[in-house]
């Protein structure tokens, strides 16, 4: 499934209302703008020269106050025009203010030079896990975000499930969302952070409950034991290289918390925060020269011999 | 285009011009020597222009640059480091380079024009404001092409514009290229206030001021009022990043959100700062080509007044997704809707002109037309953005990049080019070509719509700004490319109008002094107006002086040298003195030089702030010495009143 990033096809109730407001916005602001430059045309048509003409005289005060009284009428339509649109435009920011937050999902999101940091929250502080980039919630329920930025201001934007709220550091913000139908919902960082704003993404996947009740249990899971020797290799390999300075893969010694959580790596659609598909190839490449797909990001290029390499992959792939 | 298109009584307006009001005029110097010491108003507002307009033409390039490398998805051909100085430097060129200094260019070549005097008030400091203005463009554009241009947006947001994350020197150079053109602004904002209260024609009362010049005016207070709060915000900027203060540093108890307010508090007016002069040059063009006086003057002013307060009450649209209380949420967007009212109004008095007018389609209507069309375009889609809801879903997208420059290209560059081709004349005595006016007009408007409208689009369909390239399955690949090409057709166009001036401004056909037959004063004068303008000034008595006879009389005896200037009083513009105005002097462009070396110096070291200032003392002090001649000579043509006389007497018995 491709994943969708449009304001136009509203995934929730959020995203519903503010379209409404849309659409009404469009109809209204579309007539004002026939009507004006219709009446500009044939104002300059009506009785247009090809050459200045000579002046013309005063006008009567019965013509000043014609013109006057049409100008008038032309304000006070506008005026109250406006006055609509202001009014729907409160309307909508109050309707969206009181959409209910009960029973929501909890979910920190960490703003970070550039990706996405999604801590899921629980009363029970072991049932608490942490992932990147990727955010399954489930369908109809509503989520509430807890907005945090760690070095730079970013902003949190998934046009089919609500508008942009902004992470700034030393705010916390909350943001309100809620997914009515199934789907993969692509969202991107909105508020210029530095060379790779533009591959600063993230995928929120609204999963039907039960499916959402698997996988938030599979999340909370640590690392399994690496099935075979290859695979205790590339444990050994992430744990001893730089790999773990700046990842975690719980249930292992690798606990840095510089980057995205590699728990369920594997399990995941994509890697480098939505840049490329999570494929083994693709992860290889990006394990060797990160720069090549997002230069400036802060993630080294990596010269391993290729055996380590191999042993790495093998066991990245195991991490599901 | 040629004068004989005009009609016959049009030579009336011709034959205002003839009588000889440069007989008794002083010189000005020729040479480089000349060049460089002038304080002539029309000289420094030409050099003023050009240099404006070849900022222009650079932000252009680079904006021509920003459009190859987003015509296709994934592109390589501009890497994020390099993308993000070219998006900056372009918005930064564009807001505080070109748009906001061509606009007081403008209003230094007409005001003193319009307002029939002989020069504008403080030349010399308007002298040392172009130099400083030149300078810092210099310095930015030096930064950029030794990739030491400033990355993080021409709005500099904290913390990536900050010390930890705005590594290097870029954001200082940003920073400090503010203090140039701030220092720029505000100088020549005193310099054109003071023009229109103290030095307009007698008789020239408030109500009989021309729309252009109240637009001026209004744009100038605003500028008095917008530039120190983004002074305070750039120089604590410096500030943290130079000495280590922590304003916008949250961990030490400073607000990133701090910057947002004061930058914004400038930003949001200095959109209506570039487009009130807009208003004013259209509220110039429109009856004259209507033939008729502009209906609703009182309510045109009052429009423009109300503009410029309401201006100041809505910057926090900007910041609607950093989380804003419901109150002031409400507010703003209030604020921000209602300010449409005003421009409805001028628009519909336009309208009116132009209905009860005979509208003569030359290509200054043309462009005055583009502007209706596209700024109304452009002023709807600020309705959209005015509202919080909706805000969130299309701020920082490219639906925002389609609204600003909608409203920038429509409410001021579409102006700016009706203002060229209306005033061209009066710059060089020629006009420029009608015929590929009309091709300049045409091939800008049609381009213009096909590189922005579909960003609209865009923006619904998810792409934020400000990124430097986009994954080809997000399907904004051929819009993008539609985009493209209306941009390469602006560059097009643009080239068109350089041609267009490069060979009128030789070959074009003689103007003659109103060639329009306008109503203002700037067409009381030959074109080119001499040096020093006019020998005699003219008493006023209409608002519009050549259009019914309304100049009725001159006053005479102005001393040539030292250049004196007539002084009237700021409500009635009654004759209340006259006073000497400063001669041609090297000191503004030396002081120039210092002032450059020290904010230069200072964005390496904090001493350059203590050692750099010993320079420019010592220029300001050569620049204030009084010559021992000048000073016979002001004393010689001082004429105190009788009982003055009387007592002076006295006191030289004692």
């Amino acid at each position: 499934m491709i994943p969708a990033q449009d304001v136009l096809a509203p995934a929730g109730p959020q995203a519903a209302q503010i379209h409404a407001l849309w659409q009404l916005m469009l109809w209204m602001c579309t007539a004002v703008f026939a009507l004006v430059v219709a009446a500009a045309w044939i104002a300059v048509l009506r009785r247009r020269r090809d050459v200045l003409e000579p002046l013309q005289g005063a006008d009567t005060p019965a013509q000043s106050r014609r013109v006057a009284r049409i100008i008038g009428i032309a304000v006070a339509l506008s005026a109250l025009g406006l006055a609509v649109l202001i009014v729907a435009s409160i309307g909508t920011d109050r309707a969206l203010a009181g959409l209910p937050h009960d029973d929501a999902l909890h979910i920190e999101l960490t703003g970070h030079q550039w990706w996405w940091e999604a801590t899921y929250d629980s009363v029970d502080p072991s049932k608490m896990f942490t992932t990147a980039n990727e955010l399954h919630i489930p369908v109809g329920r509503a989520v509430i975000f807890t907005l945090k930025a760690d070095d730079v201001i970013h902003s949190l934007w998934v046009p089919n499930l609500h508008g942009k709220k902004d992470l700034v550091p030393g705010r916390t913000a909350t943001h309100l969302i809620r997914a009515d139908t199934p789907g993969i919902y692509r969202g991107q960082c909105a508020e210029f952070c530095g060379y790779q704003h533009a591959w600063m993404s993230l995928l929120v996947i609204a999963d039907p409950p039960d499916q959402y009740a698997a996988w938030e249990a599979r999340q909370r899971q640590p690392a399994g034991e690496p099935p075979d020797a290859q695979a205790v290799r590339g444990r050994d390999v992430f744990e001893r290289g730089t790999c773990a300075i700046c990842h975690t893969v719980e249930g292992t010694r690798a606990q840095g918390k510089h980057a995205p959580d590699l728990t369920h790596l594997a399990s995941r659609m994509t890697i480098g925060a939505v840049a490329l598909d999570n494929t083994p190839a693709n992860r290889a490449a990006w394990i060797v020269d990160p720069q090549r797909f997002k230069p400036g990001v802060n993630m080294p290029a990596h010269n391993l011999p290729a055996e380590e390499l191999g042993a790495l992959l093998h066991y990245l792939e195991t991490l599901r | 285009m040629s004068t004989h298109a005009l009609g016959e009584s049009d030579r009336a307006f011709e034959r205002a011009g003839d009588e000889d009001h440069t007989a008794d005029l002083p010189r000005e110097r020729a040479g480089l020597w000349g060049f460089l010491t002038t304080v002539d108003h029309k000289r420094i507002g030409v050099r003023f222009i050009v240099t404006a307009f070849g900022l222009f033409v650079l932000a252009g390039i680079l904006a021509a640059l920003m459009r190859l490398q987003l015509a296709v998805p994934e592109n390589s051909l501009i890497g994020p480091d390099r993308y993000n100085q070219i998006f900056t430097m372009h918005g930064t060129t564009m807001m505080f380079l070109f748009a906001v200094p061509i606009m007081e260019a403008m209003a230094l070549y007409f005001v003193p024009l319009m307002v029939g005097t002989r020069n504008i008030a403080f030349p010399r400091m308007n002298a040392y404001a172009y130099w400083v203005y030149l300078f810092g463009a210099l310095m930015i554009y030096v930064a950029f092409i030794l990739n030491v241009g400033p990355d993080a947006g021409w709005f500099s947001y904290v913390p990536l514009a900050g010390p930890e994350y705005g590594t290097g020197k870029r954001s200082d150079f940003w920073a400090q290229l503010i203090t140039f053109t701030e220092a720029s602004g505000l100088l020549v904002a005193i310099s054109v206030i003071t023009t229109v209260f103290k030095q307009r024609a007698p008789g020239m009362t408030i109500e009989r001021i021309p729309l252009f010049v109240w637009a001026m005016l209004v744009t100038m207070f605003m500028i008095l009022f917008a530039m120190p709060a983004v002074m305070v915000g750039s120089t604590a900027l410096i500030l943290d990043r130079l000495v280590g203060t922590h304003f916008f540093n949250p961990a030490e108890g400073g607000d990133a959100l701090l910057w947002q307010h004061l930058f914004w508090f400038f930003g949001h007016p200095e959109v209506y700062m570039i487009f009130v002069p807009a208003l004013g040059m259209v509220s110039a063009i429109v009856p004259v080509f209507a033939r008729r006086p502009q209906v609703g003057y009182p309510a045109m002013v009052v429009s423009l007044i109300a503009t410029a307060f309401l201006a100041f009450a809505l910057w926090v649209h900007h910041m609607f997704a950093t989380g804003i209380p419901d109150m002031g949420k409400g507010f703003f967007t209030a604020a921000s809707m209602v300010i449409a009212v005003p421009t409805a109004v001028q628009l519909f008095c336009w309208i009116a002109t132009l209905w009860t007018g005979r509208p003569a389609l030359r290509v200054p209507l043309w462009f005055v037309l583009g502007f209706f069309f596209i700024l109304v375009l452009g002023g709807l889609t600020g309705l959209m953005l005015a509202s919080v809801p909706l805000d969130l879903q299309i701020h920082d997208t490219y639906f925002v990049v389609a609204h600003l420059h909608y409203v920038l290209i429509g409410g001021a560059v579409f102006p700016l080019f009706a203002g060229f081709y209306y005033w061209f004349p009066k710059f060089t005595g020629r006009m420029l070509d009608e015929r590929m006016g009309r091709w300049n007009f045409w091939l800008f408007f049609i381009g213009f719509n096909v590189a922005f409208f579909p960003m609209h689009i865009l923006g619904l369909w998810g792409m934020p700004r400000r990124i430097y390239t986009y994954s080809a399955a997000m399907g904004w690949g051929t819009l993008n490319f539609v985009a493209t090409a209306g941009a390469v057709t602006i560059a097009v166009s643009v080239l068109l109008f350089i041609v267009n001036v490069v060979r009128s401004a030789r070959h074009g056909a003689p103007a003659g002094p109103n060639p329009w037959g306008a109503d203002t004063l700037e067409w009381w004068l030959p074109s080119p107006p001499a040096f020093g303008n006019t020998q005699s000034i003219p008493v006023v008595a209409s608002r519009t002086p050549l259009w019914d006879a309304g100049i009725v009389g001159e006053v005479r005896g102005l001393s040539a040298s030292p250049p004196e200037v007539l002084v009237t009083s700021g409500v009635d513009a009654h004759a209340d003195h006259r006073i000497a105005f400063p001669t041609p002097t090297i000191w503004p462009l030396l002081a120039a030089i210092a002032t450059t070396v020290m904010f230069i110096g200072s964005i390496f070291t904090p001493w350059a702030v203590v050692w750099g200032s010993v320079p420019v003392v010592i220029t300001l002090i050569g620049w204030f010495w009084p010559s021992r001649a000048e000073t016979r000579r002001h004393r010689a043509l001082e004429k105190p009143p009788p009982q003055v006389e009387e007592k002076q007497r006295e006191h030289a018995r004692v």
